[in-house]
């Protein structure tokens, strides 16, 4: 059996008369770096939501399976549940806790897997205390892994572009991950910002041990990280492979050109 | 520059105007149905005496007093010296107040700062008692001021807190008082296990089953975005009203019952009872007040409270970092609903009676009035809009002025609701959170789907 | 709600009464439902303070009746104009309300963008604002309303007697709500409406006034609802406090049809009134109002776009 992650077999997502996901069979293995490229409204985000159990997909089936081998149904999850299985993700336009801190937005997802502990937290028992340093710990850590120390303190909405997306990648590995799903990382960063964020994602795979799925506008950055790629458009899986081959792709140059989108055809020169 | 003038000048004025003759009206005497204008007519015709020295009718007053406030603010930003100066003393007052803020931001920011302001409050709580020591002031203060802060310090957990609205609350501490009756034996159903309990046992009973309801109620209800909460809690407050009413073989219909005991304490030599005095009374709620507000506060601070905000502040967002919404939001709701549930033994026990009229939506309204005036998510801003305006309301109770009708409460609490979320939503002190909240969504940086309204909504879930 | 039903000996008259009664009240429940739904349309939120619209609409008319009718028993002719003047007086009076309400506590929030909260607390003081005034100015003991028509038996169906004032109900209810449904359909004004419904900053930028827009929703949606105060009034009289019960019925009833959706409000209304009617054979009439607060629940729970579901900006 092939170590697989993510396994997504036949699965179509509609919402009235559209079809936002159309028989889309995918997978991911254990530890790569796997991209979604496609067009405006391909589907990549509504493949993520349903991933992540935001969206019911009406047919097909999505089998994540943990690092221990267990393996877990993702259609019909509440997407607190995927994430308690091992799935992190970033969202499309960012989406911080503008009113806290940048040390709470992390914390917030370092401490999200424990009990109920109301009771505790009322009465601030030793339990209780223990749980708050090491959740301060590990928020440290991950702050310091993504950049952020210095701002810890600051309110979340004073952040810049590429501050935020550090932050939300380091809220979503707070909840430590096996695999993380990152939504079009990289958009409204500028170039110096964009190989950091390279960099960085890189990392996060090497040192963290977390897999890394990954939708992608800017073709320098997947092509920089992606070892394999899947091209959506229309919803419909129109190819699959390595950087190279996906480069040389002749349909896939043919749905980049015809949504007269962002330069894949420039890159693949 | 002359007709801009003119055009803003009228309409402004007018408003003025327009706002003296309403508070003119609302504080005018009691009008009628056979005669439904004697209300406004005599408002008008009523005078008013200033040390006896001239009696002008009272709407010149109001009138000229509008006319006269609205010209002084125009005036000191249409003409240009006074508009300077005004600018010049207002960056003056800015600074002192700045510089006050700081100076309470910095003693708040002090854990020992933030404490040792509790600790004035809780002395002066200590003190009150020798401070006024008229009876019926002291009932009333415990009534109307210390049971209704320790209800909104509990409304304060749900819709501060959690930042859910609940019209019901009400109806759990409906529950907690009936429980008092039920398990003292003083209702017409026969007590749980045909004992008849001391009062005390009663608050246990009480926070399980205002807890219970909480939790049954909330579970199916707070999937529902916010607006339907607040009308389905509404309803439930209702219906609870409704069967307290009418089952008279359990609750004593209408009547309720008036066999409530006095709170006692009988353990070998360690005998005490709760009397008549209110005195008594008064250190027990203010006990468990200050109990509430530490354990409400450790909450607030805690990884639950952080779990709330993300809530508030993006559902989506929350439930992808493993947050289960609707379990915070059930747990919010069964504090809130415990809380109150424990207020009404409170209560029962020192009224010794319950009926239904007690546990109306409007008591609901007041609770939330406080939560809403000191500030949303704000335990001090929660205390001291308590005191404010529940001192306020036995102070008219206590001496009421000619002008004031206690029955006209509800007309002047709703106008403080709009005037409020005109002018200051976040409330008198507001947590600091909410403040940024608030000014984040208005300034759009927040894009929480909840939270806003105009906009393309076709599609709620875009863009997730 | 027991003024509705009179009591029969055999189970078809009294099934037909039931029914008789029922339109009737679903016809007041969907004029009110009405303005829930148009301004949920244009602004998504739930207008709290609506049942202080049929509150005003209802004391207008009382006094119109009280001067027009006095203790008099009008001829037919002088009915017809009693009533029509009561239509009006009604109409106009909840939408004088409705607009100072959206002025009063609305409009300034709206200015600055506030959060979802701050609209229904605004709304909630409205509500206790107002009714609480005319407590202050009325009195707070139920009036009884001069009738501007005998209430005789005009026919029966299968033995059901129908009174006048089902009649008249109906047929103030029939024309008040076609009217406002090809308002919405066909008029120009009407067309801003649906169109800041279905997008309110497109509808901006393509030359739709969004304050007129929304100020005309709250009229409109006032009127019916001041009307439904005079027609709910007529047997019962008003007081202070007479808003809050139909008015939670008639939100029970716009989500029941699928709130936003302008037809949806009129089924649920109907469909209310007719389920609480008959539920009389069931319950003590005293439980008679938790009918309708278990069928939103229920409608919130199992369905929550409700039966024709939310068709927002397609109100029509
Ligand atoms: N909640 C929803 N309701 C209705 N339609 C939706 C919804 N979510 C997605 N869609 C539709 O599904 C299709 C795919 O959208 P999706 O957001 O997945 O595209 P995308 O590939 O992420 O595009 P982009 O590159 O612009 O982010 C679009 O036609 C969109 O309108
Ligand atoms: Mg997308």
């Amino acid at each position: 059996m092939v170590d697989n992650l993510f396994d997504v077999q036949n699965v179509t997502l509609r919402f009235g008369g559209v079809v936002s996901l159309n028989d889309v069979t995918l997978s991911q293995k254990r530890g790569e770096i796997l991209a979604i490229i496609g067009p405006n409204g391909a589907g990549k985000t509504s493949l993520f939501n349903s991933l992540t159990g935001v969206y019911t997909p009406q047919q097909g089936s999505i089998t994540f399976t943990d690092a221990k081998g267990k393996r877990y149904s993702v259609i019909g999850k509440k997407p607190y549940r995927v994430s308690a299985a091992g799935v992190a993700r970033t969202f499309q336009a960012s989406r911080m806790f503008s009113a806290m801190t940048t040390f709470e937005n992390v914390k917030i997802g370092a401490e999200s897997h424990r009990g109920l502990g109301a009771v505790g937290a009322m009465l601030k028992g030793p339990a209780t205390r223990r749980d708050e340093v090491r959740s301060d710990a590990a928020t440290r850590d991950l702050l310091e892994f993504v950049g952020l120390t210095s701002q810890s303190n600051v309110i979340a909405a004073s952040l810049n572009y590429g501050a935020r997306r550090r932050l939300e990648i380091a809220r979503a590995l707070a909840t430590r991950p096996q695999v993380l799903l990152l939504d079009e990382p990289a958009a409204g960063t500028n170039p110096a910002e964009k190989n950091d964020l390279t960099e960085l994602i890189r990392r996060v795979r090497d040192e963290m041990n977390v897999s890394i799925l990954l939708i992608e506008h800017d073709m320098k950055l997947v092509m920089a990280l992606a070892e394999r790629l899947y091209v959506l458009n229309f919803g419909s899986v129109i190819a699959q492979g390595t950087p190279e081959e996906i480069r040389a792709n002749p349909a896939v140059i043919e749905a980049y050109l015809g949504a007269s989108d962002t330069g894949i055809a420039e890159e693949s020169k | 520059m002359l007709r801009v003038f003119q055009h803003h000048m009228v309409k402004r004025v007018a408003g003025a105007i327009l706002i003296g003759l309403l508070v003119l009206v609302m504080t005018g005497p009691q009008g009628n149905g056979s005669e439904p204008t004697s209300g406004f007519t005599g408002s008008f015709s009523e005078h008013m005496s200033f040390f006896g020295f001239f009696t002008p009718p009272r709407w010149i007053t109001f009138a000229l007093l509008a006319l006269v406030l609205s010209l002084l603010v125009m005036f000191a930003k249409y003409s240009h010296r006074a508009w300077r100066r005004a600018q010049e003393s207002g960056a003056a007052a800015a600074r002192a107040v700045a510089s006050a803020a700081a100076r309470v931001k910095y003693v708040r920011s002090r854990r020992s700062g933030r404490y040792s302001g509790y600790a004035l409050l809780v002395l002066l709580g200590i003190f009150l008692p020798r401070i006024i020591t008229s009876q019926s002031w002291q009932t009333n203060i415990v009534q109307l001021v210390a049971v209704y802060i320790l209800l909104a310090i509990g409304l304060n957990v749900v819709t501060g807190f959690a930042g859910l609205l609940d019209l019901g609350f009400v109806a759990f501490y409906a529950i907690g008082a009936y429980t008092t009756a039920w398990v003292t034996g003083a209702l017409p159903t026969s007590p749980p296990f045909g004992i008849h309990f001391n009062t005390f046992f009663a608050i246990p009973f009480a926070i399980i089953l205002a807890m219970a309801f909480g939790v049954v109620l909330g579970i199916p209800t707070l999937r529902l975005r916010g607006d339907y909460l607040a009308i389905v809690t509404l309803g439930f407050g209702e219906i609870i009203f409704i069967f307290a009413n009418n089952l008279y073989g359990i609750t004593g219909g209408s009547t309720g019952t008036n066999q409530i005991p006095y709170l006692s304490v009988h353990l070998g030599p360690l005998k005490y009872l709760w009397g008549l005095t209110p005195q008594p009374y008064y250190y027990l709620t203010l006990a468990f007040i200050v109990l509430f507000l530490m354990i409400f506060s450790s909450l607030e601070h805690s990884r639950v409270g952080r779990a709330w905000v993300a809530i508030r502040e993006d559902e989506v967002a929350a439930e992808s970092l493993g947050i289960y919404p609707l379990k915070y939001k059930v747990m919010a709701f069964a504090i809130g609903a415990a809380s109150a549930g424990f207020a009404g033994v409170i209560t029962a026990s020192q009224t010794l009676f319950v009926t239904p009229p007690t546990f109306s939506l409007s008591f609901s309204i007041n609770i939330l009035v406080l939560v809403i005036f000191g500030g949303m998510g704000s335990i001090a801003g929660v205390v001291v809009g308590g005191l404010v305006i529940q001192g306020f309301v036995v102070y008219m109770i206590q001496s009421p002025p000619a002008w004031y009708n206690p029955a006209d409460l509800y007309m002047y609490l709703g106008a403080l609701l709009i005037v409020m979320m005109i002018f200051r939503p976040a409330g008198l002190l507001p947590s600091r959170r909410r403040l940024r909240e608030v000014t984040q969504v208005e300034s759009g940086v927040a894009r929480d789907q909840m939270l806003t309204h105009i906009g393309p909504h076709n599609r709620v879930e875009e863009e997730l | 709600m027991s003024y509705f039903t009179s009591h029969f000996s055999t189970f078809g008259h009294e099934f037909w009464g039931l029914l008789v009664g029922g339109v009737a009240n679903g016809v007041v429940y969907a004029m009110v439902a009405i303005g829930y739904t148009m301004v949920y349309g244009v602004l998504r939120l739930i207008n709290f303070a609506h049942s202080e619209i049929f509150t005003s609409g209802a004391f207008a008319s009382f006094f119109l009746m009280k001067a027009l009718v006095g203790g008099s028993t009008p001829t037919a002719t002088e009915s017809v104009i009693y009533v029509i003047l009561g239509v009006l007086v009604g109409g106009l009076a909840g939408a004088l309300a409705a607009l100072a309400l959206e002025r009063v506590a609305y409009r300034p929030l709206r200015r600055r963008n506030a959060p979802k909260l701050a609209y229904l607390i605004s709304a909630i003081g409205a509500s206790y604002f107002l009714f609480n005034f005319y407590g202050k100015e009325f009195g707070r003991i139920n009036l009884s309303m001069d009738a501007p028509f005998t209430n005789n038996t005009v026919f029966t169906i299968f033995g059901a007697p129908v009174q006048m004032y089902y009649i008249v109900i109906v047929i103030v209810g029939v024309i008040m709500l076609v009217s406002l449904d090809r308002f919405v359909a066909k008029s120009k004004l009407g067309r801003g409406i649906r169109a800041v419904a279905q997008d309110a900053e497109t509808a901006s930028l393509m030359g739709v006034n969004i304050d007129r827009t929304i100020s005309l929703t709250f009229v409109l949606g006032g009127f019916l609802g001041g009307v439904a105060g005079f027609l709910f009034a007529i047997p019962i009289g008003v007081v202070y406090t007479m808003g809050f019960t139909p008015a939670l019925k008639a939100f029970s009833a716009a989500v029941l049809g699928g709130i936003g959706n302008l037809r949806g409000a009129v089924i649920g209304g109907l469909l209310l009134g007719i389920v609480e009617s008959f539920s009389v054979a069931f319950f003590d009439g005293v439980y008679i109002d938790v009918v309708a607060f278990a069928v939103l629940v229920l409608v919130l729970m199992v369905r929550p776009t409700g039966i024709l579901g939310e068709r927002l900006g397609r109100s029509a």
